[in-house]
């Protein structure tokens, strides 16, 4: 009876049909009965909106560094900003000029790079050195971890005043303090890379008979050389900001020694100059990381693609 | 086609005990291993099959009991783990001495698993299929007595494992190493070894010769009468039909 009930009325719902003793039955009830279909062709990929906010990306990025410019030469023009507190955009530009014409601002920035990269070299290769000697030696790590990890705590520009009366007012006290600032970001990240090399390789090579040595060349080291440049990445950035405040304190040569001179003499047109050089360094530092990246992991794939 | 003539072992185990934390992985286990002969070895999850694996691989070691094993082994994991910091033809050659290192060696493994011409790829850019090919040339490169598969399968699509297995197939009976095949595929043991171990509570807990004429296709009265055994040793109590 069902069977046939089902048949007349293939719209109901089996759950709605009376319980059928034939199980065979009850499911072609169920087949037999329409679902509600909804129509997912109906919400097309809209191109308009998306594609149109994509092409105004870079206008709208610009609008408000553009309109910022606007505003600060607008307001420095109309006299609403005494120069004295901020130089005009237009006065800025060609302080940069004079400065650049009569090579002081080339020998300020040759002066003031040689000095954050003398300090980086340094710090990184210390750092490099105490992270593998801690990574590979548990002896290593017991002599050289805790140690660092205590240092690391001071904040290193409060080591200025010391390094002063060690070093003087030379380039020594303030290549020092940017090694010093650099050592722990390579140191920390060189024994994260070490440490962290995956087992299961280690198990290949112990597998396939692999020396320490070989072991340590062929699979811990390069394994932790991404870590490695991450953390001399940071280091650039750190040595950047090492620099300027070692230079701020005394200087008689470099971008610090410009700034400060400038300051004296409510110059503020020279001081935006040395502000801007020393931002164009920090960009400069980031790509010179990016291009290691490339050249020495050619094996990884965000790399490659990035 | 059974070899006749007894052939020299390749394994020797004997009262081997296993224990993680109380618990006997391996309880006065035995296992003889013919030279050249293909062995699979069955058992549930967690019955020890890749810790037995371990130990013929020297990555774990026994509580008690005597194991014998070849000097040269070479081992071929579930995942493939290339060195990624190193080309194709860097990683096939690794572990052999630097005169034996030679792009033409490592080129003449790579053609043996149909790889000849990604021998200067690095290895993120390999397929799984490929990368596990890659960890098979490697392998084979030793010349192993002793081949140790650690469900080298498990991981691959259902057409690239067909593929790779009736690969590893022509390969053992071109080099005849004695091969340990870990798996849990009952069918891909049948179709592979010459002796199938099911691993039951530390022990073996059925040893099955597969009689049949290689190769094989997986299907036939005799075939299916092993697999039956297996999966009852296995504890699945009623096949279903093969997926």
């Amino acid at each position: 009876m069902t069977v046939q009930d089902s048949r007349r009325a293939p719209g109901e719902l089996a759950r709605d049909l009376p319980a059928s003793d034939d199980p065979a039955a009850a499911e072609r009830a169920t087949l037999a009965a329409p679902l509600d279909l909804t129509d997912l062709s109906r919400r097309r990929n809209a191109p308009g909106r998306r594609a149109g906010l994509r092409r105004a990306r870079w206008l709208l990025r610009g609008l408000l560094p553009v309109g910022l410019v606007i505003a600060w030469q607008w307001s420095t023009s109309s006299g609403l900003v005494p120069p004295t507190t901020l130089a005009s955009p237009k006065s800025v530009l060609e302080a940069a000029r004079d400065l650049i014409a009569d090579g002081e601002l080339q020998t300020a920035l040759r002066v003031s790079a040689g000095r954050a990269l003398t300090g980086l070299v340094i710090g990184a290769g210390i750092g490099v050195a105490a992270g593998l000697v801690a990574g590979l030696w548990k002896l290593g790590e017991e002599l050289v971890d805790s140690t660092l990890q205590m240092l690391r705590t001071v904040p290193f520009i409060a080591l200025i005043p010391l390094f002063v009366v060690w070093f003087g007012i030379g380039d020594t006290p303030k290549i020092v303090l940017i090694a010093v600032a650099c050592v722990f970001p390579v140191y920390l990240n060189t024994f994260a890379g070490v440490r962290g090399v995956d087992r299961r390789l280690i198990e290949v090579g112990q597998v396939f008979g692999l020396s320490r040595t070989r072991m340590i060349t062929r699979l811990v080291l390069p394994n932790a050389l991404p870590s490695v440049l991450v953390g001399i990445r940071y280091a650039m950035g750190i040595s950047l900001l090492a620099l300027v405040a070692a230079e701020q304190i005394n200087a008689s040569s470099g971008l610090g020694a410009l700034v400060m001179n400038a300051s004296n003499q409510i110059r503020t047109d020279i001081v935006i100059v040395g502000v801007v050089v020393y931002a164009l360094l920090g960009l400069l530092v980031d790509l010179v990381v990016r291009l290691l990246e490339r050249l020495l992991l050619p094996w990884r794939p965000t790399i490659v693609k990035s | 086609m059974t070899t006749p003539p007894p052939a020299q072992p390749a394994v020797i185990m004997r009262d081997v005990v296993k224990a993680f934390a109380a618990r006997r992985i391996l309880d006065d286990f035995a296992l003889t291993i013919a030279r050249g002969e293909f062995v699979a070895l069955l058992g549930r999850s967690g019955s020890g099959k890749t810790t037995l694996l371990r130990i013929l691989a020297e990555l774990d070691t026994v509580d008690e009991g005597t194991v014998l094993a070849p000097r040269n082994r070479s081992v071929v994991f579930q995942e493939p783990r290339l060195i990624p910091s190193e080309r194709v033809w860097r990683n096939v050659l690794l572990g052999l001495s630097r005169r034996e290192s030679t792009l033409a060696r490592a080129q003449e493994a790579l053609a043996e698993v149909n790889l000849a011409d990604h021998a200067r790829a690095w290895p993120h850019t390999l397929s799984g299929g490929e990368a596990q090919r890659v960890a098979l040339a490697r392998a084979l490169v030793h010349r192993p007595d002793l081949l140790l598969l650690d469900e080298p399968f498990a991981a691959l699509d259902a057409l690239t494992r067909l593929r790779t297995q009736a690969l590893v197939h022509e390969l053992w009976h071109r080099h005849r190493p004695a091969v340990l095949l870990v798996t849990h595929d009952v069918d891909e043991a049948l179709r592979l070894a010459d002796r199938v171990v099911v691993l039951t509570d530390g022990k073996v807990g059925l040893d099955l010769r597969v009689d049949l004429p290689r190769p094989r296709e997986g299907a036939g009265s005799r075939f299916d009468d092993l697999r039956t055994q297996l999966l009852a040793e296995l504890g699945v109590a009623r096949p279903s039909s093969p997926a």
